[in-house]
């Protein structure tokens, strides 16, 4: 069984050359369009089925870079644990009491501008921890596991703000 | 989802909401996070010189869920000692509450709270 990165063609990496991958994805897809299965055996039009499937469900793994960290974690056989660990450090989990503190603020002042603010603050420290995601993964598990469970974190409190953006401006 | 009555009189009318002293001596403070839900708790205890709890506050973002494991288990501390506190299990507050499946681990955020808040304290005692 093909890995994801595999069955893109692409080197098994987080820095990842998404218009590469996009490409390959695309050409993939078109291959296995059922389109083209129309005249095909059952048994042939199955199997073009499940690789669609199969390649969007490794695009959209592959495209996100939590995703993508926390698939590269699964294939070293490490858990990222998002579900029960619930140890962080304190610092990080300040901040996060803060964000929704100005989120709720914002949310009363109905602020949209100071939610931009917030927004770019998070795609900051998401790109950081991305950077450290880049070496983590290669030799350290452990720092890598809990720097996808901070980007997790950090993906909800933005798609937080978006709907809360998008509610404003309604 | 539907709540329980429970879940909702702790999430309307949360007790014990605020800070401690963190500085103080005898103030232990957890602080624990769910990466899937994004759920964020604060949970402080104060411990008197007999070393039994006499107050504890919590500051949680979350869901209703969250909000009210953690108004529950401020009530549960109040008069533990901390071995006492060591034992409030993640199963009991479900229970009390009457959490669905879903919402299992909002009760073990509760309990990995205490648990935090206790090993803050113990540390700062040790010192």
């Amino acid at each position: 069984m093909q890995n994801h990165f595999e069955l893109f063609q692409l080197p098994q990496t987080f820095t990842l050359d998404l218009s590469q991958l996009e490409s390959h994805y695309r050409s993939l897809q078109a291959e296995v369009h059922p389109d083209k299965f129309v005249n095909a055996s059952p048994a042939e039009r199955m199997r073009s089925m499940q690789m669609a499937t199969l390649a969007n469900e490794a695009y959209q793994t592959l495209k996100h870079p939590t995703a993508r960290a926390r698939y590269l974690l699964q294939l070293q056989g490490v858990e990222t644990e998002e579900e029960n660990n619930t140890a962080m450090p304190a610092d990080f989990l300040m901040a996060q009491m803060e964000w929704r503190e100005a989120m709720e603020d914002a949310r009363h002042a109905k602020d949209v501008n100071a939610l931009d603010q917030l927004l770019a603050d998070m795609r900051a420290q998401a790109r950081d921890l991305q950077q450290t995601l880049a070496t983590a993964l290669a030799n350290e598990p452990a720092r890598a596991a809990l720097t996808v469970r901070k980007l997790r974190f950090i993906d909800k409190v933005s798609e937080d703000v978006n709907q809360l953006i998008a509610t404003l401006e309604d | 989802m539907a709540y329980s009555d429970k879940v909702l009189d702790h999430y309307e009318n949360p007790r014990n909401v605020g800070s401690l002293d963190k500085n103080d001596p005898n103030v232990g403070t957890g602080m624990v996070g769910a990466p899937a839900c994004g759920d964020v708790m604060k949970l402080q205890i104060r411990v008197n010189d007999a070393g039994m709890i006499e107050d504890a506050k919590f500051k949680t973002y979350g869901c209703g869920s969250a909000i009210a494991s953690s108004s529950l288990v401020t009530e549960w501390l109040k008069g533990k000692t901390l071995d006492q506190a060591q034992e409030i299990k993640n199963s009991a507050i479900a229970e009390e509450l009457a959490l669905p499946p879903v919402k299992i681990h909002c009760s073990v955020l509760a309990e990995d709270a205490i648990k935090s808040a206790i090993a803050d304290l113990k540390s700062k005692q040790a010192k």
